[in-house]
């Protein structure tokens, strides 16, 4: 048995290279053409790749997911679906599924995990299931081959950020600021104390999310950390009418700026 | 399966469960506030010092306890005897004041000067930024907008009381967005605020502690009720939407197993009746929601039911089988709530005439019994809506 899954395995690698890891964020079924965002990502360098499944009470969104699922939602956008959909994005990257407990628990743990596995997802994200509750959803995912990716908080404190760090899986998200997820101009001075922290804590890849919104910000974080996910500022460029191709050229920029810190 | 009161309605403990149900499902970010928080109710709950501040503050500032009162009347009518625990008496109209009384003195304790609160029809919005005006504290209100409208004038009351109101435009507009924008405050600003959450639901030890600040209100009426009757009741019945008055009033009669509690909810808002387990809002219970797992809207004429989950005692004591739910319709509740004023002289809140539409439809079952129903709360708030209701059937 390998010491890490396919996820961690593949951002390690890349990580060797001393290469920043880019993980783009698209909310699955905005838009009938998503899917090809998710190949536009890869194209234009992302590492790995989130794909949200929209759930109509969304605690850690701001204003842009939440519209983004809403919108999502409104033209039918489900689970199966958007695992379905994926089958057919040929990614050549993993691909992670950032979503709510309600909608795995709903569908079933094993029935999400053999849907999930067999639409080629590595990684799940489910921010409302904290190490507390791990357990009802870990050894299923595990069993699967699913790697469960824990988020840090800035108020972690440091006993608890090591265990958090000892159960995640793929890589651990740190969660720059405290607050909801959104487009913001500058980096929260939370940010680089955690990347911080979590780089003295864990050897796993640590990838930062919230508020990156720019290349100028995704270099920025990246200072300490391995890495960044980028959703609301594509999400607000989708919802605004972007396709693939211009979200796929924001992601190049994302990309160069990360690039700079060579 | 027969429920064993010994372990019914007990501390849930560190993980805030209730049988299958509850739990503590939220991002990190809270996870520690959730922990700070029970640390402080349970050395709070422990102190008799803080439970001498918030007894005089319920008997000389909210006015209990409340009285339970012989509905003659209407007794008669019914054929059996109707006991009305009067909540809605107490100050700011409903039980609600029991709860914020003792979240915001628990604020204060933890050095929190900002409250966050969700409401529906109003009455946990007037009533956190009653308590809050009271301690000196800061008071942010999230509201559905869709509720403003519906209960304007608790509105301008919250903001009369030096709150801010803030609508919550998501979703549909109710009570369960409120709750959305309350916890993404919360994620926020959780190192100066407390979440001071209306209802038996949220991560643990919501669901436990606000049980705990409503059990006055089953303790007090088993009294009363002995007092009065020289016994126990037969039935004890309490609307539920997040359920927190009727866990109040079940926490005092849960371990008289000849007591038989039941939970009245509206038709179109039935967790229990018509919900499955789901996980929202921090914790595990019967919820409202599409084939997708989707959160359904609730749809109910009472702004303060309109909730598509139940706190997760409740579903705890459905399954168990120690409590029972039913459902009402709109109809059978506006009749309850004319039937109560024309008999009795009480305008009750739309939220209890369910409970009381309820005791109207099985009357045949209740005859000869004694049964106690919860009067949680004042229906002047609705006087206008039901005129409206009221106006178009007539006129129809």
């Amino acid at each position: 048995m390998p010491e890490h899954g396919p996820l961690e395995t593949h951002l390690r690698a890349r990580r060797e290279t001393g290469h920043k890891l880019l993980v783009p964020y698209v909310t699955g079924g905005l838009g009938k053409d998503w899917p090809d965002v998710v190949s536009a990502y890869a194209a234009a360098g992302a590492d790995a790749i989130e794909i949200g499944i929209p759930f109509s009470d969304p605690v850690m969104d701001g204003p842009t997911i939440q519209e983004a699922s809403e919108v999502a939602l409104a033209a039918g956008a489900n689970l199966t679906d958007i695992l379905h959909a994926l089958k057919g994005a040929d990614a050549g990257v993993p691909l992670v599924v950032m979503t709510y407990v309600n909608l795995v628990f709903h569908a079933g743990w094993e029935r999400f995990a053999s849907e999930a596995v067999a639409a080629g997802v590595r990684g799940l994200i489910l921010p409302d299931l904290p190490m507390e509750e791990l357990d009802v959803w870990a050894p299923v995912g595990e069993a699967a081959g699913i790697e469960t990716v824990l988020l840090a908080s800035p108020l972690t404190p440091d006993d608890r950020l090591a265990t958090l760090c000892d159960r995640s899986r793929g890589f651990v998200y740190g969660v720059n600021l405290l607050g909801v997820t959104g487009e913001r101009t500058s980096l929260a001075d939370t940010s680089t104390v955690l990347a911080r922290r979590l780089k003295v804590t864990t050897d796993r890849p640590v990838i930062m999310g919230f508020g990156i919104s720019s290349p100028d910000l995704a270099r920025d974080a990246t200072a300490d950390a391995d890495g960044v996910v980028v959703a609301s500022a594509l999400m607000r460029m989708r919802l605004d009418g972007a396709g693939p191709e211009e979200l796929g050229a924001f992601v190049a920029e994302l990309r160069a700026g990360l690039d700079r810190h060579r | 399966m027969t429920a064993d009161p010994q372990l019914i309605m007990g501390d849930p403990g560190g993980t805030g469960r209730f049988g299958d149900f509850g739990g503590r499902f939220v991002p990190e970010t809270l996870i520690p506030a959730c922990a700070e928080l029970e640390a402080a109710f349970r050395a709070a709950w422990a102190d008799a010092e803080f439970r001498k501040e918030l007894a005089d503050l319920l008997h000389d500032y909210a006015g209990r306890p409340s009285r339970l009162y012989d509905a003659k009347r209407l007794s008669e009518e019914l054929g059996c005897r109707l006991l009305l625990k009067r909540e809605d008496l107490n100050h700011t109209g409903s039980h609600k004041i029991n709860n914020v009384l003792g979240q915001a003195l628990l604020a204060r304790r933890m050095g929190k000067h900002r409250v966050i609160a969700e409401t529906g029809a109003g009455q946990h919005g007037v009533a956190s930024a009653t308590a809050a005006a009271l301690l000196g504290l800061e008071c942010v209100v999230y509201m559905g907008e869709v509720d403003m409208v519906r209960q304007s004038l608790n509105v301008f009351r919250m903001r009369l009381l030096g709150a801010e109101v803030r609508p919550a435009t998501s979703g549909s507009g109710t009570l369960k967005d409120a709750i959305n924008e309350a916890m993404r405050d919360w994620v926020a600003t959780v190192e100066t605020s407390h979440y001071l959450l209306g209802s038996v639901m949220g991560p643990h030890p919501y669901p436990w502690m606000v049980r705990e600040l409503h059990r006055v209100i089953g303790d007090e009426a088993r009294e009363q009720c002995r007092a009065l009757t020289g016994g126990d009741p037969d039935v004890v019945t309490a609307c539920v939407g997040g359920g927190s008055n009727a866990i109040g009033l079940f926490s005092g009669f849960a371990d008289l197993p000849a007591v038989e509690l039941v939970g009245v909810e509206p038709a179109g808002g039935a967790a229990v009746g018509h919900g499955v387990p789901g996980i929202v809002h921090g914790s595990k219970s019967f919820l409202l929601q599409d084939e997708h797992g989707q959160v359904v809207e609730a749809e109910s004429i009472s702004a303060g039911l309109d909730y598509p989950g139940i706190g997760p005692e409740h579903a705890h004591l459905s399954a168990t089988g120690r409590a029972r739910y039913e459902q009402v319709t709109d109809a059978e509740v506006i009749e309850a709530f004319q039937v109560l004023a024309r008999t009795e002289g009480i305008i009750a809140a739309l939220e209890s005439a369910h409970a009381l539409a309820w005791v109207l439809r099985a009357r045949d079952q209740m005859a000869g019994k004694v049964v106690l129903l919860n009067l949680s709360g004042r229906g002047d708030k609705d006087v206008a809506q039901v005129a409206d209701i009221l106006g178009r059937t007539a006129g129809a």
